[in-house]
């Protein structure tokens, strides 16, 4: 700045001798050249924008008449200093107290850059493209080597048992599995009145209401019941897992942890990942037995087929290679979201936004692998008969 | 036992009230944080406001800026009174005040541009862009920030830039009444001196009245021109530095005659004096 004002001081004449300031005042209304700018009242904020756009109409060379008014704040100033500074205008009738806050917002004139550069659209695009392609490369990447960690704990944790973290591990499975129970069991309750509901108004044009039972029984052991109680759990845990270990990595906590010598994974990771892995399967029963409860409600109500020729039938025709597609499936996800939970949960850094963000991923990232998994399952079980 | 000069009811000569605190009460539950406060910032001071931790400082500054509903009192800033009051009122006088929290509170998902921008867009949507834009850039200047900064999220600054641009948005609609809650915590030496220089000289540039919130007493010596001492649920005195070590209330001179207290005293008549 200290460079650029002299080249000012000619043009604006903020003299400190008042004399001078007379001298010009009278010189300018005796012979007043080009436009003047003559503000009665106050050059405030409040009429930044309505000034703005008044100086603006003014044609050049331009005079700044400061004689007739009675407040000027830091933007009012401003705005007569870039005037001054960009269409070279002249200040007349500037008190002394107007002239040292002149003096004073144009010692703040640096060259601050305000917003981020930005590029050419079609440069921007392809940026984004790469970064994204990056990212995506960087996260599996990262998964991986989160999985490898885990495994590692886990090898570290049966080589010494002691360091097992019982109490953990009973915690979790009450949050994640004991508490989900009333939800999830709600839920799938009401999955299976819709289901017999649907596939019985189907079946009866073809008169085949009774089909309904199998139709029941069969979606939920084989598919709905671990699938829903899979969505429902990454919903409930696999974010509530990201935003602890978030907020935790936010509060340094995770950082305190391991200069004590805890190693995050076996702290926090294992024993969400044991709670996930062991309580998916027994939510997962608990789920399709209240589907069939629910489906059972229904045809009993709907269809009149009382719940003892329903559990009749659903022996019948659910063979036991169903139950076992379903129960086999359930670790497999629940390993998955505590996976995706934790590992976007360790991705935090920086500020309390992306706890949000990484939650959000977390949820995302693991109902579809969640998705993709059990089709990879649905054609692996019918490749070994287990139709 | 405090002498009348030094009671904070007393309005001290050529005092021209801005903030006035009549028999303030704040309770938490059954804990009781204030009782029967009373407290005036004069026009063009700087006040500073200490007191141990969990004397309510804190809560004091959220009862003036209209945070908390107080149980009892009266609070008047800008000659308004912040208990009753329509939103428009207190949109009014908001306009006239900036504050700088603690921890800065800067919206995280905005740059510091930005950020320095909210006020100004609030209150005057119609100002042009590129006018806008130069108020922000000379705000953060004045601040004492550099150029660079008005693009950087505030998760990329470091402790004292997250306070310098928190300054430069509390000044960005040029207030007259500026709230400071402990601006130099957190900072190291030089820069908490430098920031006590800045605001020493923002205040002087622009005519503000400051009421500081501390720990720090190097800024008290630096900048302060009179000290509220907060204990005992109220303000027991509010005065000099030199007045209220006069007095003999435990506190006070634990406070300001502590190893720490004596230091910063000495460092500062020797700055002084040279």
């Amino acid at each position: 700045m200290a460079e650029k004002w002299p080249r000012l001081a000619p043009v604006i004449h903020f003299a400190h001798k008042s004399a001078r300031m007379t001298d010009l005042h009278d010189a300018e209304t005796d012979h007043p050249e080009g436009s003047v700018y003559r503000v009665a009242g106050p050059i405030t904020i409040t009429r930044a924008a309505t000034t703005q756009r008044e100086i603006d109409a003014l044609p050049d060379p331009l005079t700044i008449d400061l004689s007739e008014i009675d407040r000027m704040d830091t933007v009012g100033a401003w705005i007569v200093y870039r005037t001054v500074r960009d269409r070279n205008a002249k200040v007349i009738g500037a008190s002394r107290d107007e002239v040292s806050l002149l003096r004073q917002v144009s010692e703040f004139d640096k060259p601050a850059q305000v917003h981020p550069e930005e590029k050419p659209s079609f440069i921007r695009v392809l940026t984004e493209l790469g970064e994204w392609v990056a990212d995506t490369g960087r996260t599996l990447l990262g998964l991986l080597g989160f999985f490898g960690a885990t495994l590692i704990g886990f090898a570290n944790i049966i080589k010494r048992p002691k360091r097992f973290r019982l109490n953990a591990v009973v915690q979790r499975f009450d949050v994640v599995g004991v508490r989900a129970l009333g939800i999830i069991g709600l839920m799938s309750f009401l999955i299976g009145i819709v289901i017999a509901q649907q596939g019985s108004v189907q079946l009866a044009q073809f008169g085949a209401e009774v089909y309904t039972i199998n139709l029941i029984g069969r979606i939920t052991a084989r598919e709905l019941g671990t699938l829903m109680t899979a969505i429902m759990v990454a919903g409930r845990s696999g974010s509530a897992f990201a935003a602890q270990i978030g907020t935790m990595k936010i509060t340094e906590e995770i950082d305190a942890m391991r200069t004590i010598g805890v190693s995050p994974v076996e702290a926090l990771v294992i024993p969400r990942m044991i709670a996930a892995v062991v309580m998916m399967p027994l939510l997962a029963f608990w789920a399709m037995l209240l589907a069939l409860i629910g489906g059972g409600v229904f045809v009993w109500l709907s269809l009149e087929i009382p719940p003892l020729t329903y559990i009749q039938r659903l022996q019948e025709v659910i063979p036991i290679t169903d139950l076992w597609v379903g129960l086999i499936k359930a670790p497999v996800f629940g390993f998955i979201i505590a996976l995706a939970g934790c590992f976007q949960g360790f991705q935090v850094k920086g500020n309390s936004e992306e706890v949000g963000e990484r939650t959000t991923t977390a949820v995302v990232q693991s109902i579809f692998l969640v998705i993709v998994l059990d089709a990879v399952f649905a054609v692996f079980f019918s490749s070994i008969g287990w139709v | 036992m405090i002498p009348k000069e030094l009671d904070p009811r007393t309005i001290p000569e050529h005092c021209q009230p801005i903030i006035t605190v009549r028999g303030l009460r704040n309770s938490f539950g059954e804990q009781v944080i204030h009782e029967d406060l009373d407290l005036t910032v004069c026009r063009g001071e700087i006040l500073g406001v200490v007191g141990g931790s969990g004397t309510g400082k804190s809560v004091l500054l959220r009862s003036i800026i209209g945070l908390q509903t107080p149980d009892e009192g009266e609070v008047d800033v800008l000659g308004e009174n912040m208990i009753d009051r329509t939103e428009d009122e207190a949109k009014n006088i908001r306009r006239r005040w900036g504050i700088l929290f603690q921890n800065g509170a800067l919206f995280s998902t905005l740059t510091v541009a930005e950020n320095v921008e909210v006020p100004i867009r609030e209150y005057f949507p119609y100002i042009q862009p590129p006018l806008l834009d130069e108020i922000a850039s000379y705000k953060i200047a004045m601040g004492g920030l550099p150029a660079d900064a008005g693009p950087k999220f505030p998760s990329e600054l470091s402790g004292g830039m997250v306070k310098r641009a928190g300054l430069a948005r509390a000044l960005a609609l040029d207030p007259e009444l500026l709230f400071l809650d402990e601006p130099t915590a957190g900072l190291d030496p030089i820069a908490a001196a430098a920031f006590d220089e800045l605001i020493q000289s923002l205040q002087k540039r622009l005519d503000l009245t400051v009421f500081l919130i501390t720990h720090d007493l190097d800024t008290l010596h630096a900048i302060c021109d009179r000290v509220a001492v907060l204990a005992d649920q109220h303000v027991i005195a509010v005065g000099t530095i030199p007045q209220l070590l006069a007095l003999d209330h435990p506190w006070i001179q634990e406070y300001f005659n502590g190893p720490r207290g004596r230091t910063a005293a000495s460092s500062y008549e020797e700055h002084a004096e040279a």
